[in-house]
């Protein structure tokens, strides 16, 4: 089975991308209420920052680490900037406010950059492991670990500290954290700049296997999206499995079916579980307020 | 006599349309214009969806696109008449909006968001990639109806672009004309009632599935049109039509414009067609400025250019 074990492989390393995309979304959805479409110029951003930080002589992790904080400074602004002015908007303005978001960072990268496709190199080389008869690159193995340690980091973070507890709370009832004394802002401020470190470090740890370019947000935003519906918005557990499953789906329908319909392939299974489960695999079940 | 503020609307909108041209310095205007028409009118069959129903739909390129091929592939494959082709789309449209809409409008919110963007991006995916039926990615040709032909027998004898402006015009004032009324209508009410509160609509009797889906399968066929007539004055078309970002396209001139408002869309519309040929002047800065715009709109302006200004206005005069 080296074939199904190769195919496995490389839907594991897209899916462990997809699920740091995902869980991006999870953290703004669960502070504010918003899905975030910019979150694919996360992704972009910190790939196309590492680039030029290393093309102008930057050892990879300094640069890496600029990149990684620069975005999460942008994602603060994003914040602070286009949400928070609009909060109580309908959801269909915040989607276009999102989108508007991503475009406009589009627009400035390509200027500010350029509209060239870059890659630098992978951390541990580029000679293929051999695994049970299959191959995977040692990058792929960063973006495994990556999205692991994401994921434990922050579990950790909502179930052992203040801080993380508080950003719950906010999530839950946001005028209920207020009158205990969570400083709400802070708690935006806080999710916006780790959900865009997250995504940025996503696109540290891909850029080498994938290479990437202004413009490669747009369809990461669209499968992290996805995949976080099919775990349940707002839940990270739903983001990292629906990640996964998203990824390894895809693979399954590339190598098995047709590598033209491999993204045909997520939406259907998507739709297939919304309508059987309309909050996700592990969504809670909401009730409305009259 | 008093007019109603419906018949005052509509002869604004076909008076705008009818005495535009004599402001055109050149024949790419009319081009302009019917664009915007072909746009205007994919927006007021979100505007019923959105506006009055208040779901969502990131997928209604979608069912442009099934109206678009319709019209380049019925006259190659059956021997149809483009202009019937185009209804053929519409009925399919419809029929396929009420098969996928039973399921769908069941969510919420970004629930209803992912599902139908999921349908959309599936329709643009079959297009792009069976390329023996459809071209694939590098498109198709479309036949001439041949309305202006007949036209010509009879004495009126128009450029292409002028007759497409003209004839895109005329269907944006009748499917404007058909959005109002179903405004005043038991289910116009009915859809603005469930737009309110979902709950509240079913406890007084209303059947909240049965309406969101009529709202969604008509709204398909406002999209459905509007494709066809793309695909017709294009003569050409591609698989982009049904892609994800002309969905966004048409969701953003809705809200933009004002979603709960046919001609505060139609006026999104509008902006939203002209800009880009403004900004390529400035070229790189175009997505920049776009993404700005879409963003300072939303947020200063939330529920839209039109009712926000129309607000400010009336606030004035007091």
């Amino acid at each position: 089975m080296p074939e199904l074990m190769q195919f496995f492989l490389s839907g594991i390393t897209v899916g462990a991308v997809y699920a740091l995309v995902a869980l991006g979304f999870t953290i703004i959805y669960n502070a504010s209420d918003v899905v975030n479409f910019a979150q694919g110029e996360f992704v972009m951003l910190g790939g196309m920052i590492t680039v030029f930080a290393f093309e102008a002589g930057l050892p990879l992790p300094l640069a890496a680490l600029i990149a990684i904080l620069g975005t999460a400074v942008i994602g603060v602004a994003l914040n602070r900037l286009a949400i928070e002015p609009a909060r109580g908007a309908p959801v269909v303005s915040l989607i276009i406010i999102t989108i508007g978001a991503s475009i406009f960072i589009r627009g400035v990268t390509q200027i500010v950059f350029d509209k060239q496709i870059h890659r630098f190199p992978a951390f541990s080389g580029d000679a293929p492991i051999a695994v049970g008869g299959a191959t995977i690159l040692p990058q792929s193995l960063w973006v495994i670990a990556g999205a692991l340690a994401v994921f434990i980091g922050l579990w950790l973070f909502f179930t052992r500290t203040l801080v993380g507890r508080a950003v719950l709370a906010t999530a839950n009832n946001r005028i209920a954290a207020q009158l205990v004394g969570i400083n709400t802002k802070f708690i935006m401020t806080l999710s916006f700049a780790m959900s865009a470190a997250i995504g940025a470090l996503a696109g540290v740890l891909v850029t080498p296997i994938t290479l990437t370019s202004y413009d490669i947000g747009i369809s990461l935003a669209l499968k992290g999206f996805a995949a976080a519906m099919l775990g349940g918005m707002g839940n990270p557990k739903g983001a990292l499995v629906g990640g996964l499953l998203l990824g390894i789906l895809e693979a399954m329908t590339a190598g098995y079916i047709s590598s033209q319909y491999k993204d045909a392939a997520a939406f259907v299974v998507i739709l297939a579980v919304l309508f059987a489960m309309p909050q996700g695999l592990f969504g809670r079940k909401q009730t409305d307020r009259v | 006599m008093r007019l109603s503020s419906k018949t005052i609307t509509l002869l604004g909108l076909a008076v705008v349309i009818a005495i535009a041209p004599v402001f055109f310095p050149s024949s790419f205007y009319y081009r302009v214009g019917s664009l915007i028409f072909v746009n205007g009118l994919a927006v007021t069959g979100l505007v019923i969806l959105i506006g009055y129903a208040g779901q969502i739909s990131l997928g209604h390129a979608g069912f442009a696109g099934i109206g678009a091929y319709a019209c380049a592939l019925a006259p190659v494959h059956f021997g149809l008449h483009p202009a019937l082709a185009a209804v053929l789309g519409a009925v399919l449209s419809g029929i396929i909006a009420w098969l996928v809409g039973r399921p769908i409008l069941r969510l919420k919110g970004y629930y209803l968001a992912v599902a139908s963007l999921g349908f959309g991006v599936l329709v643009s995916m079959v297009l792009a990639n069976e390329a023996a039926i459809t071209g694939g990615p590098d498109g198709m040709a479309v036949e001439d109806p041949g309305l202006r032909g007949a036209l010509k027998a009879i004495g009126i004898d128009l450029s292409n672009t002028e007759f497409w402006y003209a004839f895109s015009g005329l269907i944006l004032v009748i499917g404007a004309w058909l959005a109002l009324n179903l405004y005043h209508s038991p289910t116009g009410r009915a859809l603005r009632a469930l737009h309110g509160s979902e709950v509240a609509a079913r406890a007084v009797g209303i059947d909240v599935a049965g309406y969101k889906l009529k709202a969604f399968v008509i709204s398909a066929v406002y999209a459905s049109v509007s494709g066809s007539l793309l695909a017709l004055q294009n003569k050409f078309i591609t698989p982009d039509v049904a892609g994800f970002m002309h969905s966004i396209e048409m969701v953003t001139m809705t809200v933009l414009g004002g979603a709960g408002s046919v001609i505060g869309a139609i006026l999104g519309a509008a902006i939203l067609t002209i800009l880009p040929q403004i900004l390529t002047v400035f070229q790189e800065y175009e997505q920049l400025l776009l993404g700005l715009v879409m963003m300072l709109v939303m947020i200063f302006m939330r529920d839209g250019l039109l009712p926000s200004i129309a607000r400010r206005l009336r606030r004035g005069g007091e």
